[in-house]
């Protein structure tokens, strides 16, 4: 009796060798173990940047004269501003800013060299998408350094007295939208994307993998039941409890983090339920494909990473390599979490929240289709 | 019994990669009959009840199952016919009642409440019907599956080894409900390991390897295999079992706890082999083969037996 409240090596390793057999019987849990710090490595090694550089921004020039084409090229050379298009007027650069299309409009006013020249201090407005404070930070940080730098040459001979303690022009920023650089203005209404992502992959994830485990797929096959009837069954619970989720999440931003709501909110919870049925729809089509639960759960986390780190939820879009931006464009959370932002914090329309739209509808559409394939109507 | 077809198929195959699982198989069955499907582990019965109800497709074979094209019409087949998994495969998180509730609408049963509720009655389950179906103990749970699958009044009912892990009392139930359904015209195809069952089958089929080897009624099937047997009984029979099985004309030896089974394909062969062992304390008499001799007979002829 004695001996067997010992620790046995032989029962130890017997355990060993038996653990070891089903994790390589275990393919595709293997696979995980290895795919996963491999594309943590890559996302958070060479696609996440802190410091995002090369922020496109939009010019009014209304005024030709050489102090702001040198202010403009200052601004171009200190890495952190693209000055990608000329705008008439302030209307047009708000559009753009409203879109997304720029991170800045730069405002040289009419007048701007008289001004300089004559010592009047001209105004120089940057207006800046601050959504996000942490993509703005910096490059906005870098404007009086980078425009002092640049006016130094020109304050040379009979300017030189100009160069007094307040600058030679009044720079003045304007950080719409979230003007006092809230975080939880930028992150609670992203979180609404992530939370439905993460949550409505897993749960439908699971839905057809669980009727397989437990061998209830059989039964329901038996059953004169074509596969739409099945999953759209399946789908539609979900629905509803993405929209609580939205309610609940709502709710917080409104009363405990006071996330300013300027949008409508009848075009977020239309928009919120096509980015539903997207996530919906990537659950079921892992669950066609899993054999079973735990490798439901692993392919969630294999499309919930990339969608975390690379939609601009957590580290600026702007920031990341072209070919990171690329695969961001694809997934639908990209999309969904510049929608939330635009609608609540900018007060978008449905002219530039259909813009976002249809990229979740088609991937949605091709999840959907894949499905269907993927679906079998026998046990084959 | 009519004598119309209720199953009527041909070159029934199903291969799984390059393993031959349902091999060519025939089969017909009567309208109102109860027809046992009998073969060990593995020998391709499951795999045919399916092809029957449209989960699997038949890679080669054709003919009829309820009047509807058995490679066609699967759907047709799916709405007249009831399947009975082997393994409980009802909602175990929902109730008794609401797993009744679920097929009678994915049947689109008539006056579905009232059907589920004298379901229910059958079953003598009415007070228990909102206790889940996962908490029922074996013997109930095949009782609800039964249940189920004959809510919408199927014509044909497929059961896969329904009283696998049954009590005995349980299973004598079963059967007696078997044939009280059979007798309203229902037709059954039921697959089973237990020889008693067999014989409670109005006909039989044995199939091994996915290869149909014999059917007809109990007796047809002794009497075409034309097996003689000895039953012997005395003192340490596993010894003489050893010394029989040398012996030419000595196919097989069934133990039967006191007395043994010695059968053989030809009997004057068989006699002779025993010969030597007819004195000494042994008591021998021949008697009429059973079900279980011919089957092991079967068994025994076919190369390899055991499922890969």
């Amino acid at each position: 009796m004695k001996k067997w409240h010992r620790f046995s090596i032989a029962r130890f390793r017997a355990m060993l060798v038996k653990e070891f057999i089903q994790m390589r019987r275990d393919r595709l849990t293997f696979g995980m173990m290895v795919g996963i710090p491999l594309l943590q490595l890559v996302l958070f090694g060479y696609a996440i940047n802190a410091d995002p550089k090369h922020l496109p921004a939009a010019v009014i020039l209304a005024d030709h004269g050489p102090e702001g084409r040198t202010l403009l090229s200052s601004l171009q050379n200190s890495g952190y501003y693209n000055l990608v298009r000329q705008v008439k007027t302030e209307v047009e650069g708000h559009d753009l800013l409203a879109r997304g299309q720029v991170q800045f409009v730069v405002n040289i006013p009419e007048n701007f060299s008289r001004d300089f020249v004559r010592g009047d201090r001209p105004e120089l407005l940057v207006e800046a998408d601050a959504t996000d404070p942490g993509t703005t930070g910096n490059a906005i940080g870098s404007l009086s350094t980078a425009l002092n730098m640049a006016l130094q040459n020109d304050l040379k001979g009979p300017l030189e007295s100009l160069a007094v303690n307040n600058g030679p022009i009044d720079l003045r920023v304007h950080s719409l939208y979230n003007p006092e650089a809230i975080t939880q203005y930028n992150i609670v209404p992203g979180l609404m994307g992530v939370v439905l992502t993460l949550t409505m992959i897993l749960v439908t994830g699971l839905a057809i993998t669980r009727e397989r485990e437990r061998g209830t797929m059989e039964n329901l096959l038996s059953m004169p039941t074509r596969p739409i009837e099945v999953l759209i069954g399946k789908l539609v619970p979900y629905i509803l409890v993405g929209y609580i989720q939205v309610g609940l999440i709502l709710f917080a931003a409104r009363f405990l983090f006071h996330v300013p709501m300027f949008g409508s909110l009848a075009l977020l919870l239309t928009a919120a339920a096509v980015f539903i049925i997207a996530n919906l729809a990537v659950g079921i089509t892992f669950s066609t494909i899993a054999t079973n639960q735990l490798q439901a759960m692993q392919m969630t986390f294999f499309f919930f990473l990339p969608s975390l780190l690379l939609s601009g939820f957590a580290f600026p879009f702007r920031g990341m390599p072209g070919w990171a931006q690329m695969i961001g464009q694809v997934l639908p959370l990209t999309h969904f979490v510049r929608i939330v932002r635009g609608v609540l914090l900018k007060g978008n329309g449905v002219g530039s929240i259909g813009l976002e739209l249809w990229p979740i509808a088609l991937f949605a559409a091709v999840a959907m289709f894949v499905a269907m394939k993927r679906y079998r109507q026998t046990l084959d | 019994m009519n004598g119309e077809s209720a199953i009527d198929v041909r070159g029934m195959t199903k291969r799984f990669g390059d393993r031959m699982v349902v091999d060519h198989v025939d089969l017909d069955v009567r309208a109102g009959e109860i027809f046992g499907f009998l073969g060990p582990n593995g020998s391709g019965k499951t795999t045919f009840l399916r092809m029957l109800c449209g989960l699997l497709r038949a890679d080669e074979g054709r003919g009829t199952c309820l009047g509807h094209d058995v490679i066609n019409e699967s759907e047709a087949i799916k709405r007249e016919a009831g399947y009975m998994t082997q393994r409980f495969s009802f909602w175990e998180d929902l109730s008794i009642e609401e797993n009744l509730d679920f097929v009678a609408r994915m049947y689109d049963v008539k006056n579905r409440r009232q059907t589920v509720r004298e379901s229910l009655k059958q079953l003598g389950l009415t007070e228990r019907k909102d206790q889940l179906a996962g908490h029922l103990s074996g013997g109930w749970k095949q009782r609800l599956a039964l249940a189920a699958c004959l809510i919408h009044k199927p014509r044909l009912l497929l059961l896969d080894e329904p009283t696998a892990g049954v009590d005995p009392k349980a299973r004598r139930d079963f059967w007696d409900e078997i044939h009280h359904l059979a007798g309203e015209g229902l037709t059954v195809l039921v697959t089973t390991h237990y020889m008693d069952e067999a014989e409670r089958c109005h006909r039989l089929a044995y199939i091994s390897r996915g290869k149909l080897l014999t059917h007809g009624t109990v007796a047809d099937v002794i009497a075409r295999e034309r097996l003689t047997t000895w039953a012997v009984s005395g003192p340490d029979l596993p010894n003489l079992t050893a010394q029989l099985r040398e012996r030419p004309g000595v196919e097989q030896t069934v133990a039967f706890g006191n007395s043994m089974h010695v059968s053989g394909d030809d009997a004057v062969a068989l006699k002779q082999a025993i010969a030597p062992f007819r004195a000494n304390n042994y008591e021998w008499h021949q008697v009429e083969s059973e079900l279980e001799d011919v089957f092991i007979h079967l068994m025994d002829k076919s190369p390899d037996t055991s499922s890969s």
